[in-house]
């Protein structure tokens, strides 16, 4: 039967376009794949997709050997689910096994309370499954060979019934040959060692048709590429756009060439981070599956990141280096532009790098003389000299020398003498790198060091004269103060002498004014008028003689400091009526009125009562003196805000004119001084009131004109301070 | 005559023309009167008399009138007679000297005689005084 139908499908072959066409076709790669029970099987299921519309089915047969139903083929599901299905036929309650028995198709729903059993989990998922069993033409009573299982969902039975009994036939036909089951083993052996290596490939790998659909794919890529409707709305979501995104990259690959590696950037379903992978794709064609596209994913996101990483570095490393040279510039610029010659030498001597200064004296300008060349010659050998010899040195790492060279100038042959200091530079490994040399032209600091010199002899001479005029000044100085001293002791002298003539005056003096006073009291007896009045005469001019006598010792004990200040109690007021009484003979021959003008407010004062007496003593003389008529009043003030006391003695005389007022405080002076002057005196009273007021802590003022009277002013403080 | 009556004054200076103005002009006054010409004269006198007063010019030849004041003053028998002190010397410290010696009064030359009896009498009354004080107490 089998043989008549392959006829018939052979037959219409040519015809192609009726169902009956179709399944010629099938029944057609029935024969060219002959004995090859999964691909027959794949192929089943594929042409149940195309024309009965059944999506996602599964094939699965009985081994009886190993008591289980294991999976073959499998159509819009999971290929290595398929390959690993295996349940076990013991248990002919369980539904898969009762389904096995049944003459016709059987409805596996989902699991309800009441039915027996678990229901099998396939592949096709948890819902409601249709079980046909597929037979031969002989066995309609025994089991099945094996069950189609398909989601429910054709408007096709017929085709799918006529599927059923020719891939059952087919079934059959395989399996009298006697070695199903044996084929089986051996192709799921075979393919189960496949998957496990594909599996094992940490790299996704799929395998796709050329319109793009998926035919094999290994966990890794099941893991981006499928997800159940169990899982989570996110991972199936995922699942959706790397199957979009990878369907792109395959088109593109297509329509631009499938040799050079792409990048595509997936999601990863479990974690929601971006992977990054390269493509390999690559057609396959196969004789019998005709062509397909095998794509090797290959996770780069780590390698990326690397890439990025080194780029980065890369990118830092151009900047650094671009730094460095700025800085190495820079270096150079100040190494030019340093006035001393800096030399770099290496390890051997030999020089690396010099600056401008440096070339001046070490390198031979092209229009150069043959001297310039000499002294050139001659400056190399001895900076060479000095070098060698701190590179022979024991010292270590930072280790300087330095050292005197005499160079000389290449052009002009002139000496120059300079102080070379040189360094070590020493690399971390405490190898010698270099040695840098910087001289320093010494002529500059030997012309300071002369014109210091220079100055500190300067220095030292106009020392040497300031100390002699020191010393001068000294010598004069001790001289000053010797002639102070003299003049202190001739002022000393001067004063002894004075209180000494003084003595000397007084003594014939006081037999003088003694014997006249006798005479005038009587004591030889009554004398004759005119003898009275020359004895009186000689009364009154020895009296003015011990005057004079006293003012003269008043001075010196003035000037010498000596004059003795006793203070005592006394009213300011009693001084007027007692001077007044002690020169009543020359008031009453003056036949001048004088007027007292008492204060009787005045506090008692605490002062040198014969000292104030003295001085107003001298006053109302003077006044009398001076004045020829009119009068004299003597006015005492008290001022308590000073607190002090004043007598003004004020005359209708012939007054002062302004520019005498201080000379007649002067000593020995009258306004006139010569010889054939009118008024007598020593000219020493104000002078000594002057200095008398001073003592007491007051002083006098004067107010006068010429012709209009004086008005001389004591004024004295209540306490002596 | 009253004379014998008198208090006697020993009058002490070395200058001639002095010592016998004065000591005339006591006389004339009613009072006794002895003469010393230096120092050593007045304590010799002093001693012997036991004047009521001593006028004593202070510069004197030899022992003079600071150091013979200092003498009287320092003897029981001549403690009790005054001692006026007379001096030519103005300056100041020299009537310190005077009192520092033990003299009771200074009298500075020049000196009218009629002036010198007014000090005389006023120190003989006041010794008196003193005197008759002590003697009623």
């Amino acid at each position: 039967m089998a043989t008549m139908q392959q006829a018939r499908s052979l037959s219409r072959a040519k015809a192609g376009t009726s169902p009956e066409a179709a399944r010629l076709e099938l029944l057609e790669s029935y024969l060219v794949h002959g004995d090859d029970i999964a691909r027959c099987a794949q192929l089943s299921l594929e042409w149940l997709a195309r024309h009965t519309g059944v999506r996602r089915s599964m094939c699965v047969v009985a081994d009886r050997d190993e008591g289980q139903l294991v999976g073959i083929a499998g159509h819009g599901v999971p290929t290595d689910e398929v390959a690993f299905f295996a349940w076990p036929i013991s248990d002919t309650r369980d539904p898969l096994v009762a389904a096995m028995s049944a003459s016709g198709p059987t409805m596996l729903r989902s699991l309800r309370s009441g039915q027996d059993g678990p229901l099998p989990v396939t592949p096709l998922g948890a819902g409601p499954v249709t079980a046909i069993p597929l037979r031969g033409a002989r066995g309609a009573e025994h089991d099945a060979i094996g069950l189609l299982l398909l989601r429910p969902g054709t408007n096709s039975f017929d085709g799918v019934s006529w599927l059923a009994t020719v891939f059952g036939q087919k079934l059959e036909q395989l399996r009298g040959r006697g070695s199903l089951a044996e084929e089986v083993r051996k192709l799921l052996r075979e393919r189960s060692l496949l998957f496990t290596i594909i599996n094992a490939v940490t790299d996704p790998i799929l395998l796709t048709d050329t319109e793009g659909r998926l035919i094999v794919a290994n966990a890794r890529a099941e893991k981006l590429f499928a997800a159940s409707e169990e899982e989570s709305e996110g991972r199936r979501r995922a699942v959706e756009l790397n199957n979009m995104l990878f369907s792109a990259a395959l088109s593109r690959s297509a329509v631009e060439g499938p040799s050079e590696a792409r990048e595509l950037l997936l999601v990863d379903p479990s974690e929601g981070s971006d992977l990054l992978f390269e493509v390999l794709s690559s057609t396959v064609e196969d004789p019998r599956e005709g062509t397909g596209i095998v794509s090797v994913l290959r996770n780069i996101t780590d390698l990326r990141r690397a890439t990025e990483q080194i780029e980065e570095n890369y990118q830092r490393l151009r900047v650094l280096e671009a730094a460095a040279r700025a800085e190495r510039d820079r270096l150079n610029l100040i190494i030019d532009s340093v006035a001393d010659p800096i030399i770099v030498t290496d390890p051997v001597g030999e020089t690396v790098l010099m600056n401008n200064p440096a070339e001046e004296l070490f390198t031979v300008p092209s229009e150069a003389d043959e001297s310039a060349e000499r002294n050139v010659q001659a400056n190399d050998a001895h900076f060479s000299s000095f070098i060698s010899g701190l590179l022979v040195g024991e010292e270590g790492a930072g280790a300087t020398r330095r050292g005197d060279i005499g160079l000389i100038n290449p052009q002009t042959g002139e000496p120059i003498p300079v102080e070379a200091i040189a360094g070590k530079i020493v690399s971390d490994t405490g190898e010698l790198t270099a040695v840098v040399t910087i001289l320093h032209d010494r002529r500059e600091a030997l012309e300071r060091a002369r014109l210091y010199e220079q100055l500190k002899l300067a220095s030292d001479e106009l020392q040497a004269r300031v100390q002699a005029a020191t010393a001068e000044l000294a010598t004069q100085n001790e001289l000053l103060r010797r002639q102070a001293i003299e003049l202190e002791q001739a002022s000393r002298l001067k004063s002894q002498f004075l209180a000494n003539m003084s003595h000397e005056f007084r003594t014939p003096l006081n037999a003088i004014l003694g014997y006249t006073h006798m005479l005038l009291q009587g004591v030889a007896g009554e004398l004759p008028p005119p003898v009275r009045r020359q004895l009186q005469r000689i009364d009154s001019n020895g009296r003015h003689l011990l005057t004079i006598i006293n003012e003269i010792l008043d001075i010196t004990r003035i000037e010498a400091g000596k004059m003795p200040i006793q203070v005592s109690e006394f009213n300011i007021n009693e001084i007027v009526p007692e001077v007044m009484a002690e020169l009543e003979p020359v008031i009453a021959r003056s036949k001048l009125t004088v007027t007292p003008k008492l204060a009787p407010e005045a506090p008692a004062l605490r002062n040198d009562r014969q000292k104030v007496k003295q001085i107003v003593l001298n006053l109302l003389s003077n006044a009398l003196k001076f004045t020829h008529q009119g009068g004299i009043e003597i006015a005492v003030q008290y001022d308590p805000l000073a607190p002090a006391v004043s007598i003004a003695v004020t005359d209708t005389g012939i007054g002062i004119a302004p520019e005498h007022h201080e000379r007649i405080f002067e000593d020995f002076r009258q306004v006139d001084d010569s010889p054939s002057r009118q008024y007598g005196g020593t000219g020493l009273g104000l002078a000594i009131s002057r200095r008398l007021a001073s003592a007491l802590g007051g002083r006098i003022m004067l107010r006068s004109s010429l012709g209009q009277g004086s008005t001389f002013t004591l004024t004295i403080p209540v306490e002596l301070p | 005559m009253s004379t014998e009556q008198g208090p006697l004054i020993l009058v002490v200076d070395d200058y001639e023309d002095a010592r016998e103005m004065y000591a005339e002009y006591l006389r004339f006054c009613g009072f006794r009167v002895a003469e010393a010409r230096n120092g050593n004269e007045a304590l010799e006198q002093a001693f012997a008399l036991k004047p009521d007063l001593i006028l004593m010019d202070l510069s004197l030849p030899g022992l003079d009138g600071w150091e013979a004041t200092r003498m009287l003053k320092a003897d029981e028998r001549t403690r009790g007679i005054p001692v006026v002190a007379l001096t030519g010397h103005a300056l100041a410290g020299a009537s310190e000297g005077a009192r520092k010696a033990g003299c009771d009064a200074f009298v500075t030359k020049p000196c009218l005689p009629d002036d010198l009896v007014v000090e005389v009498r006023r120190m003989l009354e006041q010794t008196h005084d003193g005197k008759l004080k002590s003697q009623s107490l």
